[in-house]
């Protein structure tokens, strides 16, 4: 069997940043469902792992909670962003962006176009 | 900054921790649900459907650890944990627990206390700004012996421009007499440059002081009070700015009034609750003219410029006064020796207390060590009923840091406990126990419990339980698991290595109280000697009572100008008091003579030409002298050893007499072989008095037996006695001797010199016995607090020696019980302990012996009329030691001897 790719450190908050930016208010189980479904099958995430992290967040400021009721009726925790967590949302994305595009650029060079 | 806002994010954590993990827990068990729920629809089995969610999550209770690791401070947390089984550890033993407390609050205590006088008197004995600026000045000609000879205004000027001190100021306590309230008074003053207040750093909190560059002849009209005075005689009068006041006659004005808090410097307790400062330019009128030899014997302090070393200070004054003595080299003979000696001011005025803090601090710290060590020796002891406990815990997989540590928290706490119950019973007390604090103790009202004396308690209290619960953790956490776990409850037998640690302890106790017992037995004999020394005079039923005449600046309007007029006064006096009942005798002196009691500012010594000895240009000695009336002798019991007392013949107009003791004798006409010349009949020269330079020559008349009346410890100090009719003197002593109340003698014979001359104060009545007493104080504090140190460490040791037999005899129950079944008898068994309490006994005392011979030699300086190495008190301190440890040991040894084998073997 392959060995799937772990988690970079730091992109899991990105990733659920993200989410909850595009989603709207989230409980945990539906973030881990949102990230499972894009990621697919290729990211190996214990789903436990997940909620040290909102906790985490919510104590920097960049998501808030609060009880609400899911779809079938249970009582869950609702995650929301706020306006600091969409700042730091654009700040790593931007960060992401150039590191990525900077890794590219390093992986496009050929041996020839060196001079 | 990110690691700070994580810590504090830690923190936060730490408080709300358990909200946290429980959050945790019902979010992961809800995912959980979740999951399982959505497995079932999709068609598993519901054990298949809750494997796979619990798969997917992940190790939960792994996770939440980690992140409780991650974001909470363990440390701390284990250390609240720790703590609170502490606290239930103590709370379960209260014996145990209480006596440990009060033992560790007795070693804290006593040691803050101590602490708390040293902070005000050695730490803090100035309470100016800047304090280590400040020096005090000593002229001196070594060639001659002579000391603190004073400076002459050109000197001072020369100093003042020497660019080493910022200022130099003089200064010359006295008492002067108020007059305008209702009754005279007396009052402490001091006459003092106008820099005196610019160069201890203080000013005025009402008005303002002098300007310290002002420099008129003669005094100035403008004079500081102390907050005292203006509260005491003034009613705190705002409006006393410019107010004038009567000082021996003379007008001044106020001009400032000093802050509530401030304490003049001084040697004296007198001197440093002076009440009202004058300047002067100490020349011109009534001064004698500024010449360079014409010094006047005043104090002289300065400040340095900043950044000076007292040492560079030095430095620079040396090559100045070789400079002055190229310049002026008829002023400074080369065989006088003239050197001016500069010392940290701080260090003067705590000079003589010194020695005795020191060795109270060492006492007190010893006895703290007594304390801290028997605490460790009842950890140890509860160290081997806790052998299993520790087993267990580590057999549990508990690391060995991590039973140290806790270890260690549980004996902090005690110490901590015991430091804090030391304090707060100290703050509770601190009123009762400064009674005890001699008087004479240099800034006595300025000692209290500070924030300062707090932290010291805590730094104590911590250090010692780190030091003192170390070894206990360390040995009672490292054990074999399989020999304890398996020898059940039987204790340890095994644990060598913490009996002999136990042994050490109960020796150093024994050692260090023997050190203790030993320096307080010496100062006791000190003490003894110094009470039963042969005084030379006779203090019982003698009262003293002060007075003193004005002392206007112009000789002419004082009416006691000349021994004539002063003698009418003295007469009628005198005359007068010995009508009141119960009197049998009177005299009156001057301050000087007041025996034992006067302090250091009235000793007035004066060179002592000797005719036919020394050419007028050299130097002479300086001899103490005492103005008294022809019954001061009698009255004062002292005997005469040759030639004459002075007699009602000699008055003004009859040539000068006077009397010297024997020790004057001794040293100032040895004669030719040694053997000692009749001084009776020679002529002298004294010279010096501040402008009353006499240059008439004085016969010596008689020879007095020494009396101790300078000093208890010193038997003969060279002394010469004038008559009071023929020198007048402004600072009266009168005495009575006889059957008087000495709570009304003071105002009858207030009335008495009243009736005379209505503006005269009358101050400060003591019984001659009352001095002798107090002037042992400062002897007597130290050793009643060393000899209580020594009796706590006694009762500690033996305690401690007694737990220690106690304990081993517990040990060995099994062992006893097995020789008594075999037939031993009881008596051997008695022996058999006993003799475990005398070898601790002797190894200690052996021990304490040296430290003794060590701490008896440094302080040789505080003992009197016994030898540091005292036979008598070292072996009656050993043999009382032996006792009381042959004593503690004899309680277990009994118990021992009364085991009852059957029992005994049966319950192991």
């Amino acid at each position: 069997m392959k060995e799937k790719p772990d988690v970079l450190q730091g992109t899991l908050a990105l990733m659920v940043l993200k989410t909850l930016d595009v989603l709207g208010p989230q409980h945990g189980y539906g973030i881990a469902r949102r990230i499972e479904q894009i990621s697919g099958d290729i990211l190996a995430l214990n789903q436990g792992t997940l909620y040290p992290l909102l906790l985490k967040l919510e104590h920097e400021g960049s998501i808030v909670s609060q009880w609400g009721a899911s779809e079938n009726n249970r009582r869950a925790r609702f995650y929301r962003i706020t306006v600091t967590g969409r700042k730091q949302l654009q700040t790593e994305t931007r960060d992401w962006n150039q590191t990525a595009a900077i890794i590219a650029r390093f992986f496009e060079v050929k041996a020839e176009d060196l001079p | 900054m990110k690691f700070l806002r994580r810590f504090f994010i830690r923190l936060s954590n730490f408080s709300t921790g358990r909200r946290a993990d429980q959050r945790l827990q019902e979010e992961m068990a809800e995912h959980l649900a979740l999951q399982t729920e959505e497995n079932l629809r999709a068609g598993m089995s519901p054990s298949e459907a809750r494997r796979q969610a619990a798969l997917k999550l992940g190790a939960a209770q792994a996770i939440r650890e980690h992140h409780n690791a991650e974001q909470s401070l363990p440390l701390a947390e284990n250390l609240l944990l720790d703590i609170r089984y502490a606290f239930r550890r103590l709370h379960r033993s209260p014996g145990f627990s209480l006596i440990a407390i009060a033992t560790i609050a007795l070693g804290v205590g006593a040691t803050t206390a101590i602490y708390s006088i040293i902070d005000a008197t050695l730490l803090h004995p100035l309470p100016y700004p800047n304090p280590s600026e400040l020096v005090r000045l000593e002229a001196n000609l070594t060639g001659v012996g002579a000391h603190d000879i004073g400076l002459s205004i050109p000197e001072l000027r020369d100093l003042q421009n020497s660019g080493v001190f910022q200022y130099v100021s003089l200064s010359f306590y006295g008492t002067n007499n108020l007059t305008g309230s209702t009754q005279p008074a007396s009052i402490s003053s001091k006459s003092v440059s106008p820099s005196y207040f610019a160069a201890l750093g203080v000013d005025a909190q009402l008005g303002r002081t002098w300007d310290p560059h002002d420099a008129t002849p003669g005094f100035l009209p403008d004079v500081v009070i102390s907050d005292g005075l203006w509260k005491r005689e003034f009613g705190a009068d705002p409006h006393i700015l410019g107010k004038s006041l009567r000082l021996d006659n003379d007008v001044y004005h106020v001009m400032g009034v000093m802050p509530a808090s401030f304490r003049d410097q001084g040697q004296t307790s007198d001197e440093r609750s002076t009440d009202l400062w004058a300047a002067a330019g100490f020349y011109g009128d009534p001064a004698p003219p500024p010449m360079r030899a014409t010094r006047f014997p005043f104090e002289t302090i300065a400040r340095l410029q900043p950044g000076l070393s007292p040492e560079a200070a030095q430095g620079r004054l040396d090559a100045l006064i070789a400079q002055l003595k190229k310049q002026y080299p008829a002023d400074y003979p080369t065989q006088g020796g003239w050197t001016i000696h500069l010392t940290p001011l701080a260090e003067t005025l705590v000079g003589k207390v010194r020695q005795s803090l020191i060795l109270l601090f060492g006492a007190v710290g010893l006895v703290l060590l007594i304390s801290c060590v028997n605490v460790a020796n009842l950890l140890l002891a509860r160290a081997s009923a806790r052998g299993r406990e520790m087993a267990v815990r580590q057999a549990l997989g508990a690391a060995r840091m991590r039973l140290i540590r806790q270890l260690l928290t549980e004996s902090l706490l005690l110490f901590v406990l015991g430091g804090i119950t030391g304090f707060a019973v100290l703050f509770c007390a601190r009123k009762f126990l400064l009674q005890f604090v001699p008087e004479s103790l240099p800034r006595l009202n300025d000692i209290s419990i500070s924030w300062g004396v707090l932290a010291f308690a805590v730094v104590v209290s911590v250090a010692a339980g780190t030091i003192f619960g170390l070894a206990p953790a360390w040995l009672t956490s490292r054990l074999n698991l399989n020999a304890t776990l398996r020898q059940e409850g039987r204790g340890s037998n095994g644990s060598q290595r913490r009996s002999r640690l136990r042994h050490a302890l109960v020796i150093g106790e024994l050692a260090l109280s023997l050190v203790l017992m030993i320096a307080a037995g010496l100062l006791l004999r000190s003490f003894w000697d110094l009470f039963k020394v042969q005084l030379g005079f006779n203090p019982t039923r003698v009262v003293a009572i002060e007075t003193s005449l004005p002392n206007p600046n112009d000789p002419k309007t004082d009416i006691y100008h000349t021994a004539t007029q002063e003698a009418v006064l003295l007469r009628e006096v005198l005359r007068r008091s010995r009508t009141i009942p119960g009197v049998e005798e009177t005299a009156v002196s001057d301050r000087a003579a007041i025996p034992l009691g006067h302090s250091q500012n009235d000793r007035r010594a004066v060179p002592l030409f000797r005719e036919g000895q020394e050419a007028q240009s050299n130097q002479p000695p300086l001899i103490d002298t005492s103005i008294v009336s022809p019954e001061y002798f009698h009255l004062l019991g002292m005997t005469l050893m040759r030639g004459r007392p002075f007699v009602d013949q000699d008055v003004e107009d009859t040539p000068l007499v006077a009397v010297i003791n024997q020790a004057a004798a001794r040293v100032y006409w040895p004669g030719k072989d040694g053997k000692g010349e009749d001084p009776v009949g020679k002529r002298v020269l004294l010279l010096g008095r501040l402008g009353r330079a006499n240059p008439d020559w004085t016969t010596i008349v008689g020879v007095i037996g020494d009396a101790r009346t300078e000093s208890l410890a010193d038997a003969g100090v060279p002394q010469i006695y004038l008559d009071i009719y023929q020198r007048p003197a402004k600072f009266l002593a009168f005495y009575v001797r006889g059957q008087v109340d000495p709570a009304a003698i003071s105002a009858q014979v207030r009335t008495q010199i009243q009736s005379v001359d209505a503006e005269l104060p009358v101050f400060r009545k003591e019984t001659l016995d009352d001095v002798l007493s107090s002037s042992l104080s400062v002897r007597r504090f130290s050793m009643e607090m060393v000899a209580l140190f020594a009796a706590t460490a006694l009762l500690l040791a033996a305690l401690g020696i007694y737990g220690t037999i106690s304990f081993l005899v517990n040990e060995q129950s099994r062992e006893i019980a097995i020789r008594l079944a075999l037939g031993a008898q009881r008596r051997a068994i008695l022996k058999m302990v006993l003799r475990q309490g005398l070898t601790l006994a002797a190894a200690g005392a052996g021990v304490g012996l040296v430290g003794a011979l060590i701490v008896s030699h440094l302080m040789a300086g505080l003992l009197y009329g016994v030898s540091p190495y005292d036979l008598f008190t070292f072996s009656g301190v050993t043999a009382v030691l032996t006792a009381v440890a042959i004593a503690a040991s004899y309680a277990p040894a009994l118990r021992a001897m009364r085991l009852d084998p059957i029992a005994t073997l049966h319950a192991e």
